[in-house]
């Protein structure tokens, strides 16, 4: 892949997007300007409520938290990721709907979004002038329309009522007339978010064949997101996932959408019965010492800030009796990358029965991120033989929240950030 | 080899960006818009356009008889019909463009959360289709002027009248600007609304549309001609009318109260607008 910046379509350098959590603002014009003087002479602000904070009323949230993309012309590029994930703040950034806190986006062509279908329909209006209306709230001419009504119209299949009001549609036609003008639009750059969510099979289909025949004769660039992977796989050929306001993969399809299925299945609870759980193939019929249970005390979710220590309280079910059993916990990233292990190295005499063990994890070096643990139970004989008793592969999942001085790279630089290198 | 980008997205912006070039390209849809206005108001009603008429007429009729018949009030020897009449179209027009371009962005806030256009071109096409109601409006006084010169009553049109294109533009600007502040302060604060329709009222009252701003006692004239909507409707009345005073160097301060106030609302409607989908 050799492309020179030229090629170039949209370039996102460093790009946050911050919310301020809790209520916005004092609610009335004299609250807010109490707040403000109290804030200026460096008062405590007197409608903050009592016994919190400063700081905690302004809380606030990254809804994008240094998002870096470069996408080149005719790329079709899928956005994934779970529901929250900072997807659709994504795109309204990018549509210029609401405006960055920080960073930039460079754009090099029209753009033209649809996060809605039919967003500037008039109900009352019928649906030619609703083409005209809606095509120029996408920027395009009323010259422009008039070359395209035809194919518009036929597009839609609504011919037979393009003179009637829009509120006699039905939803499907509705959509089917809102979408044919957006396929129409002269735009480089089309921004979708679900919009084919709705709509027949048919219609569907019709779409999508519409699109990539778009985009690969016309060379337009599309970004698609979409919570079905099948349009996904379909349309794009690009794939990028996203996860608490960051990019956690770009490039492959179908290994995003792996990846990204499997940061859907993670389950963050802090209680996690493992008498179910995966296990390592060897000891998945016979063994004579379980895990049956990893609990992380204090906690209702596994989420650790960095430098935090965790206490865990596993539960063994042992059929004998051993000495000097050991436990090891391997980690996870989300690109099933292993990225190291922790061991206690004696968990002391596990008697018959139940033995509940409180060990202590220290998180300190893992970056930002979500992760999986795997939990082995071993014991070494006097011959430095290794031998584990039980291995359970998906233990617990958990997030480390690590705000960094650096924006970190899991993905190319890895999930465990070393002490710091000094100059001597 | 630097790239030529045709646009950079960022967090800061310039204060005082009109953005006239992204209107410019986006004029069809301020068309549309004024059309969407005028063709679905009065869709699915008994009279239809007639409202048009009906509104500024009844309004009249009922002044000319509360007022005029009633109270007795000096209209300057100008029929009661037409001094009012004129004086309620000028101010219907600027409290047209006030009211409906206050509600720019909760009313559009649907739309504007959904997709980019310039939205300074939704205050645009209100102040516009507001137009269209004053001109039909004004055509009527216009008729009603001739029926009362035929019939030899006291009015003769001047050359103030040659003036009538800017005393509207001078409305529109004003209006406008009022009603982008206010559209902008709404997005926080949501009972400005009702102070919007509540002060345009008691605003009217300091206007000459009722009193004959001639009746007044000298302090009293500068007073209500500090209000910039009077020299404009007083400029109105004389120049097709032929009645009142010529206040031209209250108008010239009109003009620069409007200005500014337009760029104000200019400067906060493009400042709220990068983010007010995050406070609405």
């Amino acid at each position: 892949m050799n492309r020179s910046e030229q090629d170039i379509a949209v370039k996102i350098v460093g790009l946050k997007k911050r919310y301020r959590l809790g209520v916005i603002g004092g609610g009335t014009l004299q609250g807010d300007i109490q707040s403000w003087l109290a804030r200026k002479r460096g008062k405590e602000d007197p409608n903050a409520v009592i016994g919190k904070k400063f700081h905690e009323k302004n809380a606030t949230f990254l809804a994008l938290d240094g998002i870096d993309l470069t996408i080149y012309k005719g790329e079709k590029i899928g956005i994934i990721g779970h529901n929250g994930a900072g997807k659709s703040t994504l795109l309204k950034v990018f549509s210029r709907i609401t405006a960055p806190t920080e960073g930039k986006i460079y754009v090099d062509g029209r753009v033209s979004s649809m996060l809605e279908v039919g967003t500037g329909f008039h109900e009352e209006l019928t649906g030619r002038e609703n083409i005209y209306l809606n095509g120029a709230i996408l920027g395009m001419s009323r010259a422009e329309v008039d070359s395209k009504i035809e194919k518009i119209i036929e597009f839609s299949e609504c011919r037979k009522f393009i003179d009637t009001p829009v509120k006699r549609y039905s939803s499907g036609m509705y959509v089917k007339l809102a979408f044919s003008v957006s396929a129409h639009l002269d735009a480089d750059i089309l921004v979708m978010d679900e919009v084919l969510a709705v709509g027949d099979v048919k219609f569907q289909q019709k779409c999508l064949n519409k699109m990539s025949e778009v985009s690969s004769s016309e060379g337009k660039t599309i970004l698609y997101v979409s919570h079905n992977m099948n349009t996904i796989r379909q349309l794009c050929d690009r794939c990028v996932v996203m996860d608490h306001g960051k990019i956690v993969f770009d490039g492959d399809v179908d290994e995003a959408i792996a990846i990204y299925s499997q940061i859907q299945k993670k389950d963050r609870s802090s209680f996690v019965d493992l008498t179910n759980a995966k296990r390592y193939n060897r000891v998945e019929n016979t063994r004579y010492m379980t895990f049956k249970s990893i609990e992380f005390l204090g906690k209702d979710e596994n989420i650790f800030s960095n430098g935090e220590h965790a206490s865990a309280r596993v539960v063994i079910d042992s059929e004998i009796k051993v000495e000097h059993a050991k436990i090891r916990i391997g980690f996870y990233d989300v690109y099933d990358r292993k990225i190291g292990s922790g061991i206690c190295t004696d968990v002391g005499v596990i008697e018959p029965g139940k033995n509940s063990i409180d060990l202590d994890i220290d998180f300190t070096g893992i970056v930002d991120g979500t992760y999986r643990g795997e939990l082995i139970l071993f014991t070494q004989d006097s011959f430095s033989g290794v031998s584990e008793h039980d291995i359970v592969l998906e233990g617990f999942w958990f997030d480390v929240y690590n705000k960094s001085d650096i924006p970190w790279n899991a993905f190319k630089w890895g999930s465990v950030r070393l002490r710091d290198i000094i100059k001597k | 080899m630097s790239k030529k980008w045709t646009a950079i997205i960022e967090s800061d912006h310039k204060l005082v960006d009109l953005k006239l070039k992204e209107v410019w390209h986006y004029r069809d849809l301020v068309w549309l818009f004024v059309k969407r206005d005028f063709t679905t108001r009065y869709k699915q009603t008994i009279l239809g356009p007639l409202w048009f008429v009906i509104q500024p007429l009844f309004v009249t009729i009922v002044q000319t008889i509360v007022f005029g018949n009633m109270a007795g009030l000096s209209t300057d020897g100008v029929p009661e019909l037409l001094f009012y009449m004129s004086g309620n179209v000028a101010w219907l027009y600027f409290s047209a463009c006030v009211t409906s371009t206050a509600n720019t962005f909760l009313s559009n806030a649907r739309l504007f959360g959904k997709i980019y256009f310039p939205r300074m071109t939704s205050p645009i096409a209100s102040a516009i289709s507001s137009l269209i109601n004053f001109v039909i409006q004004f055509l009527i006084l216009l008729g009603f002027l001739l029926v009362f010169i035929l019939q030899g009553a006291n009015v003769h049109i001047t050359w103030v009248a040659a003036l009538t294109p800017l005393l509207v533009l001078n409305l529109a600007v004003l209006g406008t600007g009022f009603g982008i502040i206010i559209s902008s302060l709404t997005t926080k604060y949501r009972d400005l609304q009702v102070m919007v329709s509540f002060g345009l009222q008691l605003w009217m009252y300091f206007s000459p549309v009722i009193l004959s701003a001639s009746s007044l006692s000298d302090k009293m004239y500068n007073v209500m001609m500090c209000n910039p909507v009077s020299p404009v409707i007083e400029l109105m009345r004389y120049g097709w009318l032929g009645s009142g005073t010529t206040p031209f160097l209250f108008w010239g301060i009109s003009w620069g109260v409007s200005v500014i106030v337009l760029l104000i609302g200019i400067m906060l409607f493009n400042k709220v607008e990068r983010t007010f989908m995050d406070t609405v």
